[in-house]
């Protein structure tokens, strides 16, 4: 017996000194495989009494058990230290930047408009489009700005000929429109617009917004009401906002709108007014029957003044440092 | 229009400051553009007289005067002025004054002679007119009177922005007319001896245009002597008014044209021809005007003429033959209505633009013109003298505008306003506007004034009333509509997510001008014409894009020579292509382009730098064409353009229709854009692309899916696209996947051939496949790809 004490003895200290998966396999097959040192004293079982037997079966048994325990603690110690180690080598600095798709960001333009359409679609207006290079009807005439109307002059346009010109608002598409549906219309129409000016504060091209309103009772008070909500959520304040008698050919009563800038100076930022009996019944609509409200504003002006752009030719150089300021 | 605060004050005083007066104007509708003092800011001047001027001993160019400023000694003063004399009055800053810029005026001496102040100049007071010397003031200047006070400096300008209905506004008088109405105060005009004939020398009028001019009114003045000086106070009502001051005839007519917003000419009597005509140029006549260019006279367009010639540009423009010239004994005054149709574009046509043509276009008050012409005459012969003759008329009372009668409906005033203003109110404002009103059940008959003529309907009334009630007491409400549901169309793809997609894929939206230079453009589309601007900006913003490339790829080259190599832009907009069948000659149609150079990436630590190539900016384009969820109804086909790189450049077709362009910039575009290299571009139409197929939902398999790959060798020239459309046209429903993983050509495959390696992916909805059935697939395959392109299968 005490033989087999000192194989087990042995074995553990063997399996305790080793750190290899395969040494211990050896060592396994050393101890516990077919002819194993443990296994080969089963094999003197043979020798013994039968009174004897069943304790030395026993003896044999707990010393296999007690080297298959060792071996396998061992062998799991190490699968874990494997584990460790390769977990530890494959370590990293996540601190380093990630393989990204840099954003890129919409026109501070695109993005002053499509908040715009965002407060008017809401309130059910839906956004219509327009020719660029227009004729006199629907950029002039259907205005009730006849050819030698003095408002032409103010216009600035870029004629391609008397009759043909880049639009110099987005008023000829509420024309359009009217001219195919029948109220009650509530459109806003965001685009180009062009006028032959060039200069600190004026580019040839530039972008406006044009709001139109036609049922049976629009009204002044409503059209206050609209533009003031609008002023106050697009610069998120509630600024003070004033309405200015002012001209407009389409528009009567007429109106300019200025908001309190930060510098306590009046800005202008819209124009607006009830429609002119002579728009409506240019596109075949009955003044005494529809009546509505028109507003226009310029975009780059808006855009300016909520995201602290001071140079509005910056717009369109399309210089990357000042487009990625907006994501 | 410009005036001066205090003549305003002289018609019609509120108390209110000038803060207050110019807010009130401007919430009326006069818009005020600015306030400006009309001299610095100085004390201490007084008016003096010039009792002795000697020279200096020692100084060739100073003098040494002594000036009476009605105190008891009088006052030495060293000059350098070359107009100092004995005799005159001047403006004497004493010492202790101080002048514009906080000059201090202090004891001196000037090469030994002492002097106890200075005579200024209008400059050294902040006074803008142009004189060389002192100030030279009237020989009544009271002496020791303060000059601010004396020449009234306290006073300011105004500009006020005239919107082009508010012509009445343009004379002292209309403007006297608005604030009396909006402080309910009354208009004190200014008032003259009527001028009685002394002589009764007339000219005959012949008006052969009445409607063009329903009224001309004339008047001989003879014996003026033209060289005599405008006196200071004229002369600085139109210095306040933004006049300059040229001889008193011209002076004379300027001012009146202020006072009353009446535009009148002065002829030389001596040059007219036996009498006056008005008529319609001939189309031919020439005619020199008072600036000196000379014009031909459109056949539309009225002039002023005698028995010979033209003699001037109707309510526009003098002509210099006739003009009144040092040499001038005898004027003809001539203060006319001329009818704003008559004028309307006429002088813009010519390019003219005269505070003449400005009036007559707008409108001019065409009862105006005897109570000027009188109060002209009054000014000439208290300025220059001479005798007057009688006033003659040639009118035409049919052509003369009447004050509109107007029915303005407390139902429709409510119903515009959306507000109630009280009748009281209401009677009230148009009284206050000087309109005659009479109430007739609960309305208002309206008899609007010959000074407004722009109230010609209901909604200019509506319009009066709300601005003189004060567009900001009418409330803020609500609007109210019926809630209708827009259609939605859900296989319309919305642009916004269009641009959503570019901006996740790195691109930067760019919004370049409509407009570019037709020499780049050319380059771009040789031999295509542009619609070209006659007037542009400038020649390089005169050509209409035909496409978004010319506009984009400037922006590359701007950005790469600012150190910004890497580019990612998008645009979207209308190009304009002239063609005949569309509206107006040219196809407006709204296109998306985009551009990439540069590295696909930024550097980065664990990444390939790699510069961008035709598939980094197809991978894009086909993401966007993944939108449509019908990726199939779209090709890609080999193709050339002038702009582009003729190996690597494919029409885009949808349903077999052209509907875009993608390829890298042509090597030879480089340097005229400024391009840093490799660019690539698309572009393509946005209704072609905006369409969609709404998902249709498959049953997915229940069965195993498999995978086989092969590889084969075809011609270099074969394209994958026809070989992948063949595979999949073979494999019918149960080729469920395909995907082309490799080309290969070098080693192993002989030059002219290349390698495609494609996986199919085969499937069944109904059963599990089986292995023969498999091989059968993969064999009927390569079969057909033998038989269309001669392709051999790899080992």
């Amino acid at each position: 017996m005490s033989e087999l004490t000192e194989i087990v003895e042995q074995a553990l200290q063997a399996i305790e000194g080793t750190d290899d998966l395969k040494a211990l396999d050896d060592l396994r097959v050393d101890y516990l495989g077919k002819k194993g040192k443990i296994t080969d004293m089963m094999k003197m079982m043979g020798k013994l009494s039968p009174e004897e037997k069943p304790a030395f079966g026993q003896a044999v048994n707990q010393a296999k058990q007690a080297v298959q325990q060792k071996l396998s603690e061992r062998i799991e110690g190490l699968k874990v230290q494997e584990l460790e180690a390769k977990l530890s080598a494959e370590s990293i600095d996540v601190t380093l930047p990630g393989r990204r798709i840099d954003n890129g960001g919409l026109h501070p333009v695109t993005r002053t408009i499509e908040r715009i359409e965002t407060f008017f679609g809401e309130l059910g207006f839906s956004v219509k489009q327009g020719p660029e290079i227009e004729d006199d009807f629907h950029n002039f005439d259907a205005l009730n700005i006849s050819e030698h109307h003095p408002a032409r002059a103010d216009h600035d346009t870029f004629y391609f000929n008397p009759k043909l010109m880049l639009r110099t608002q987005t008023s000829g598409v509420q024309i359009r429109t009217m001219e195919t549906e029948k109220p009650p219309l509530r459109i806003i129409s965001p685009g180009r617009v062009y006028r032959n000016d060039y200069d600190q504060t004026h580019t040839p091209m530039f972008h406006q917004v044009e709001g139109l309103f036609v049922d049976e009772n629009v009204n002044f008070a409503e059209l206050k009401g609209i533009l003031h909500d609008f002023l106050r959520n697009f610069f998120e304040e509630d600024l003070q906002v004033r309405f200015r008698p002012s001209y407009f050919p389409f528009t009567e009563p007429s109106a300019e709108v200025d908001v309190m800038g930060k510098n306590g100076k009046w800005l202008e930022v819209l124009g607006c007014g009830m429609v002119h009996p002579n728009v409506l019944r240019s596109v075949g609509i009955d003044p005494e029957k529809y009546q509505g409200f028109a507003f226009g504003m310029g975009v780059e002006r808006l855009s300016m003044l909520r995201y602290g752009v001071n140079d509005l030719r910056s717009f369109f150089e399309n210089d990357l440092r000042f487009l990625k300021q907006f994501k | 229009m410009k005036f001066s605060e205090s003549w305003l004050r002289e018609w019609v005083n509120p108390s209110i400051s000038r803060d207050d007066l110019s807010h009130q104007i401007t919430m009326a509708g006069l818009e005020v553009d600015g306030v400006d003092p009309v001299a610095g800011d100085f004390s201490g001047v007084v008016v003096g007289e010039v009792v002795e001027c000697g020279q200096h001993p020692d100084a060739d160019k100073l003098r040494v005067t002594k000036i009476n400023v009605g105190q008891d000694e009088l006052i030495d003063i060293v000059c350098g002025a070359p107009n100092c004399r004995q005799g005159l009055k001047v403006a004497v800053a004493m010492v202790g004054a101080v002048l514009p810029g906080d000059f201090k005026i202090k004891k001196a001496k000037l090469r030994g002679q002492p002097s106890f102040g200075m005579l200024c100049s209008y400059g050294e007071l902040g006074i803008e007119i142009e004189s060389d010397g002192i100030i030279e003031l009237p020989l009544d200047a009271p002496i020791g009177q303060d000059v601010r006070e004396y020449l009234d400096l306290d006073d300011a300008i105004i500009d006020v922005d005239l919107t082009a209905n508010r012509a009445d506004c343009l004379g002292m008088v209309g403007l006297a007319r608005e604030v009396g109405v909006l402080n309910r105060q009354a208009v004190v005009a200014p008032t003259w001896e009527a001028v009685a004939p002394s002589i009764d020398d007339v000219i005959e009028i012949d008006n052969q245009a009445p409607s063009a001019c329903p009224r001309y009114l004339g008047r001989v003045v003879k014996n003026v002597n033209v060289k005599a000086q405008s006196p200071l106070w004229m002369q600085e009502k139109l210095r306040r008014s933004g006049i300059r001051s040229i001889d008193p005839i011209v002076d004379i007519t300027n001012y009146v044209l202020i006072e009353f917003g009446q535009p009148m000419h002065a002829f030389d009597l001596a040059k007219i021809d036996s009498k006056i005509q008005i008529r319609l140029g001939d189309g031919e006549e020439k005619l020199t005007l008072l600036d000196g260019n000379e014009i031909t006279v459109p056949n539309d367009t009225l002039v002023i003429a005698d028995n010979s010639q033209a003699l001037a540009l109707a309510g526009v423009f003098g002509g210099e033959y006739s003009g009144v010239t040092g040499e001038t004994q005898d004027i003809l005054l001539e203060c006319a209505f001329f009818a704003p149709l008559a004028i309307m574009g006429k002088s813009r046509r010519l390019g003219l633009h005269t505070d003449s043509s400005h009036r007559f276009e707008r409108g001019v008050d065409p009862e105006l013109q005897h109570k000027v012409i009188d109060r002209a005459t009054r000014l000439v012969l208290e300025i220059c003298g001479g005798q007057a003759g009688p006033v003659v008329e040639a009118k035409a009372d049919e052509h003369l505008p009447q004050p509109a009668d107007i029915l303005l409906r407390r139902s429709k005033l409510d119903r515009v306003l959306g507000h109630h203003i009280s009748d009281a109110d209401v009677t009230e404002i148009l009284e206050r506007l000087g309109f005659g009103v009479s109430r007739s059940d609960d309305n208002w008959q309206v008899t609007t004034a010959t000074y407004r003529f722009d109230m010609a309907i209901e909604e200019d009334l509506i319009e009066e009333v709300a601005r003189i009630y004060g567009y900001n007491n009418i409330p803020n409400v609500a609007p109210v509509a019926a809630l209708s549901m827009p259609l939605h169309n859900e296989a319309d793809i919305d642009l916004k997510r269009v641009r959503a997609m570019m901006v996740a894929r790195g691109f930067q939206e760019a919004v370049t001008y409509s407009f570019v230079d037709p020499k780049l453009q050319q380059l771009v589309h040789p031999g295509s014409d542009a619609m070209v601007l006659p007037n542009p900006i400038s020649v390089e913003m005169s050509a209409m894009r035909l496409s978004m490339f010319t506009g984009l790829l400037t922006a590359v080259g701007y950005n790469q020579s600012r150190q910004q190599n890497r580019v990612r832009l998008f645009e979207t907009g209308l190009r304009f292509v002239p063609d005949t069948d569309a509206e107006s000659g040219v196809r407006q149609q709204a296109m998306l382009g985009a551009v990439i150079a540069g590295n696909q990436n930024d550097e980065h630590w664990s990444m390939e730098s790699k510069t961008v190539d035709f598939f980094d900016l197809k991978g894009d384009l086909e993401a966007i064409i993944g939108l449509t969820v019908s990726e199939d109804e779209f090709t890609f086909k080999k193709a050339s353009h002038p702009a582009l790189h003729p190996g690597q450049c494919a029409e885009i077709l949808r349903n077999d229709r052209v509907i875009g362009v993608i390829g890298a910039v042509h090597p030879s575009l480089e340097k005229p854009f400024g391009l840093n290299g490799k660019t690539i571009v698309f572009e393509l139409e946005l209704d072609a692309l905006l369409h969609a197929s709404l998902p249709q939902a498959q049953t997915v398999s229940k069965f195993p899916a498999n995978r086989r790959d092969i590889a084969i060798l075809v011609d270099e020239d074969v394209s994958a696209g026809n070989v992948v459309n063949l595979i999949r046209k073979v494999g019918e429903n149960q080729l469920v996947g395909l995907n082309l993983f490799d080309v290969y050509q070098g080693k192993g495959v002989e030059p002219g051939k290349k390698s495609l390696a494609i996986a199919l992916t085969l499937q069944d909805n109904a059963r599990t496949l089986e292995e023969k059935e498999i091989a059968e697939m993969v064999e009927k395959v390569v079969s057909e790809l033998k038989t269309e392109f001669n392709a051999l299968l790899r080992d």
